[in-house]
């Protein structure tokens, strides 16, 4: 085996290396810089070049950082490593690792769908694919996202028309730039939360475009907020923070939002379905392009995806990650 | 029926109000009558009975989207609700259907009860194809009975008032009672005069009391308020006009026909229209019987004389809402309730009774009695200010329940099932168990007595739901069992031994109050004291 499965992520004996370990190790391979993937404390990092920015932010100033062009091969220990889009993020990979004429591909997270703020998914053949399965069910499959961004840009001007300010929650890392390259910024002012704020930066340095937004704690003293769109991370749903902009409509752009009852147990006016994961089709096809004999499924509804590729004649199993056994709430906010 | 999922979505997406109220009223005034007729039908709770099982529903949606059996099954529990999951399987929709919502009803749906189950699938099918992702999980719910949408009859009355320039007052009336959702039906609705066919059957809206969870002395002056036992019965209306009689449950359902004992002695009554509860009495004791006696004597299809004489009801009149043909409504409770002593001198005997005034000089003496009210088998008192007039609805102010409080007990988790809804997905619908034995026996053994769903906060329940996920021993279909460890205090109103229950006893309205985390499961009660509550 290429890879294994050890207590701190998966490794590949032959290149003494981890991918994505969730505990400090040697060398981290890094497909992305979500909290799940890249941990702390890790004494070398190697991620896609136009990653190393924000998984900066998240390893600390000090972390060592490699970096590597997509596409393009080097070898640790004799076991070639190359970093191919995976379209989830601004440098998100999947892992392509060959060694003795085996080749590996390791997803991370990813989607189909295409974003401005990264590279697009790009399928790699291998003999084993591993796969995320956030959404690994078929009543998963989004909306086009042309659709989708008008109806938020609808939300908006209503809101506007209304007196109210519209507060969208989003994933701080990802999803809140692609809103942001998503909306219609002419309808009015663009204002960010600090942690949305900082990674704004770090895409912009990276040649990313944003539309312009001013950091909520730059206001002016006499802004008019019901103008506004605010975007902010899912954890400043329910705090005071949100006071300031007087009355309001909330919102959440996230896959989860496809189900009536996840949108209404999330507490907010409006659902966007919105995800940074693969849904069902963009799974399967996935897989398909990879052309790989053997699937290994993490991450999510791990069981359900096993069980219906294997019926489909592939050899499946699943990977073991630290993650609950099926998807929870606490899942909501990454996704 | 596109224009109705518009509002369908516009009411489902916000919680305000005037928003809901404004989205309506834009439908009424927009709406042909044929199908603004449907939309008040449904908006009103009225739903046409489930034509076909949602179980056949999803399996329909995963054959035409190629879904194995058990992939279907686990994305219904993921979305909780079948009507949604049957939506979500389908492959893509092409287009919105504009087909107007009264021709979908009349043509789509309810012919659908008349076809065997191909034709049912065929039809089905062939509608999915016509509708957008929307227009299917509406019409997913309308076939499935499942239809459901966040607005009160208050709302949808002041939506149509303000479309139709009327007083919310005179559009409640004449959404009472039975009616038929045609186009005539929705043009007297919103006819500016008083029709004459209004006047025979129809009800009153009935006024609903607040639960009062402040002191009563925060009333004032007691010497305000006209103050009744609380019964626990079924709320109903009396209605006789002309040589006629009409009883009306607050289910706005007719049920003339059941109660032959109170129609019979409201023969003797001048033209009136009373309210007050129906009661399955017990005239040895002079006393309610319990709840679950008229329960059971509603669930039978035959009236026997049996079940006449074993579980006679009688109705206790507490208001009058109209005397010899005129509104009497608006006249404080103290006229009417001399007016209604004087209406039921004429009729008054063992089944037609006055509910009577309970007197006391100061609020502690009433808390004092309200001691007794288990003993009477009522729940407590109702209060009533003597000035009020009698308003449609639930309004805060004038009639307040001063309910006791409930029995409850400290029982351990031991199934979890997942919910629905709101909470699809998480583990929210619970069975609690209680000792058959006292701590030290070791012999005793947790057995379940109460299902409960409701009662914690969404925090809460994500913590129990992380519970179950991580203390799972066994699984069997939805349901999983957990190791025992969790203790909540459950509360419920009545109790009453019953030998189709495992644990003996059957309790009515159970709920959580709280968590005891401060408990062990060692420190949960035992069946004996449950049962030590049975009186
Ligand atoms: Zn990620
Ligand atoms: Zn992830």
């Amino acid at each position: 085996m290429l890879l294994t499965l050890t207590d701190h992520g998966l490794f590949c004996a032959a290149g003494d290396f981890f991918i994505d370990p969730w505990r400090p190790v040697g060398r981290a391979v890094i497909t992305h810089a979500h909290a799940d993937h890249a941990r702390v404390g890790s004494s070398a990092y190697l991620c896609a070049a136009p990653g190393a920015g924000v998984l900066r932010l998240r390893a600390g100033a000090a972390a060592p950082i490699e970096t590597q062009p997509y596409g393009s091969r080097t070898t640790i220990n004799g076991v070639t490593v190359s970093f191919h889009p995976a379209g989830h993020i601004l440098g998100s990979a999947q892992v392509r690792v060959a060694h003795g004429g085996e080749v590996w591909v390791v997803s991370g997270d990813y989607k189909t769908d295409p974003d401005p703020t990264c590279a697009s998914f790009e399928p790699v053949t291998c003999d084993t694919f591993i796969t995320e399965a956030t959404f690994g069910l078929p009543i998963y499959r989004w909306p086009p996202q042309a659709e989708v961004f008008k109806t938020i840009d609808d939300w908006w001007r209503a809101n506007q028309r209304a007196g109210r300010a519209s507060v969208l929650f989003a994933y701080a890392l990802g999803k809140a730039q692609r809103v942001l390259a998503g909306i219609d910024a002419s309808i009015g002012p663009l204002f960010v939360h600090g942690a949305v704020d900082r990674l704004n930066d770090a895409y912009r340095a990276a040649g990313v475009s944003l539309p312009d937004c001013v950091y909520v704690g730059d206001a002016p003293e006499d802004v008019d907020w019901s103008q506004a769109l605010i975007v902010a991370p899912p954890s400043a749903q329910g705090t005071p923070w949100l006071r300031r902009f007087g009355d309001q409509s909330a919102a959440f752009a996230s896959g989860w939002m496809r189900v009536r009852g996840r949108r209404r147990r999330r507490a907010v006016d409006r659902g966007f379905v919105l995800s940074d994961h693969v849904d069902w089709p963009g799974l399967l096809s996935a897989i398909a392009a990879s052309g790989a004999q053997r699937v290994l499924v993490t991450h999510g509804y791990t069981a359900t995806v096993v069980r219906y590729l294997r019926e489909k004649g592939l050899d499946a199993y699943e990977l073991a990650t630290p993650y609950a056994d099926e998807p929870g709430e606490e899942d909501d906010t990454i996704a | 029926m596109k224009r109705f999922t518009d509002l369908y979505q516009a009411l489902d997406n916000t919680n305000r109000t005037n928003e809901k109220i404004a989205a309506m009223r834009a439908y009424f005034d927009d709406a042909p009558p044929a199908d603004a007729a449907w939309a008040v039908y449904f908006l009103s709770g009225r739903r046409p009975k489930r034509l076909l099982s949602a179980l056949l529903l999803r399996r329909w949606a995963a054959e035409v989207a190629g879904i194995p059996e058990w992939l279907q099954e686990e994305s219904y529990h993921a979305v909780g609700d079948s009507a949604e999951a049957a939506a979500l399987l389908l492959p893509p929709a092409n287009a919105a259907s504009e087909r107007p919502l009264h021709e979908w009803v009349t043509e789509g749906i309810v012919p659908l009860r008349e076809l065997d189950e191909a034709g049912q699938r065929a039809a089905v099918v062939e509608a999915w194809g016509r509708l957008d992702d929307a227009q299917r999980y509406l019409f997913n719910k309308l076939i499935t009975g499942g239809f459901r949408v966040g607005v009160s009859q208050r709302l949808l009355t002041r939506a149509l008032a303000e479309s139709a320039a009327l007083p919310d007052t005179l559009i409640a009336h004449r959404l009472m009672g039975a009616w038929e959702p045609t186009p005539e039906f929705y043009e007297m609705l919103t006819h500016p005069e008083r029709q004459a066919e209004e006047v025979a059957g129809r009800p009153y809206p009935f006024f609903l009391a607040y639960p009062l969870e402040a002191a009563p002395e925060t009333l004032g002056d007691v010497a305000e308020w006209q103050v009744e036992w609380k019964w626990d019965g079924i709320r109903a209306q009396l209605i006789r006009r002309d040589g006629e009689i009409f009883l009306w449950s607050r289910g706005e359902e007719l049920v003339t026909e059941r109660y032959p004992e109170v129609v019979e002695a409201a023969a003797a009554l001048p033209d009136c229209v009373l309210d007050g509860e129906l009661l399955a009495w017990d005239f040895d004791a002079d006393r309610p019987q319990p709840f679950a006696a008229l329960q059971q004597r509603i669930g039978r299809k035959n009236l026997t004389r049996k079940t006449l004489a074993g579980t006679p009801v009688i109705l206790l009149a507490y208001d009058l809402l109209e005397w010899a043909g005129e509104d009497w409504r608006a006249r404080p409770l103290v006229e009417r309730r001399a007016q209604l002593e004087t209406a039921l001198a004429a009729a008054a005997g063992s089944w037609l009774r006055l509910s009577a005034v309970v007197e006391a000089a100061t609020w502690a003496d009433l808390a004092s009695l309200r001691e007794t009210s288990r003993e009477r088998g009522v729940e407590g008192f109702m209060i009533k200010r003597r000035t009020s007039p009698y308003r449609v609805g639930r309004k805060r102010g004038d009639w307040w329940k001063w309910k006791i409080d409930p029995f409850s007990v400290d029982a351990v988790l031991i199934y979890a099932q997942r919910g629905s809804g709101r909470r699809a997905g998480l583990y929210t619908d619970y069975t609690f168990a209680l000792w058959t034995g006292e701590p030290g026996d070791p012999a005793r053994e947790l057995v379940p007595f109460a299902k409960a769903y409701s009662g914690l906060t969404d925090a809460e329940i994500r913590e129990v739901d992380r519970f179950v996920r991580t203390h799972t021993t066994e699984r069997f279909g939805p349901v999983r069992s957990v190791t025992p460890q969790l203790v909540m205090e459950i509360a419920f109103e009545a109790i009453q031994a019953s030998n189709r229950h495992k644990s003996g006893v059957a309790v009515r309205f159970p709920r959580i109050l709280r968590l005891r985390d401060d408990k062990s499961i060692e420190e949960a009660d035992t069946l004996d004291h449950l049962k030590s509550l049975i009186d």
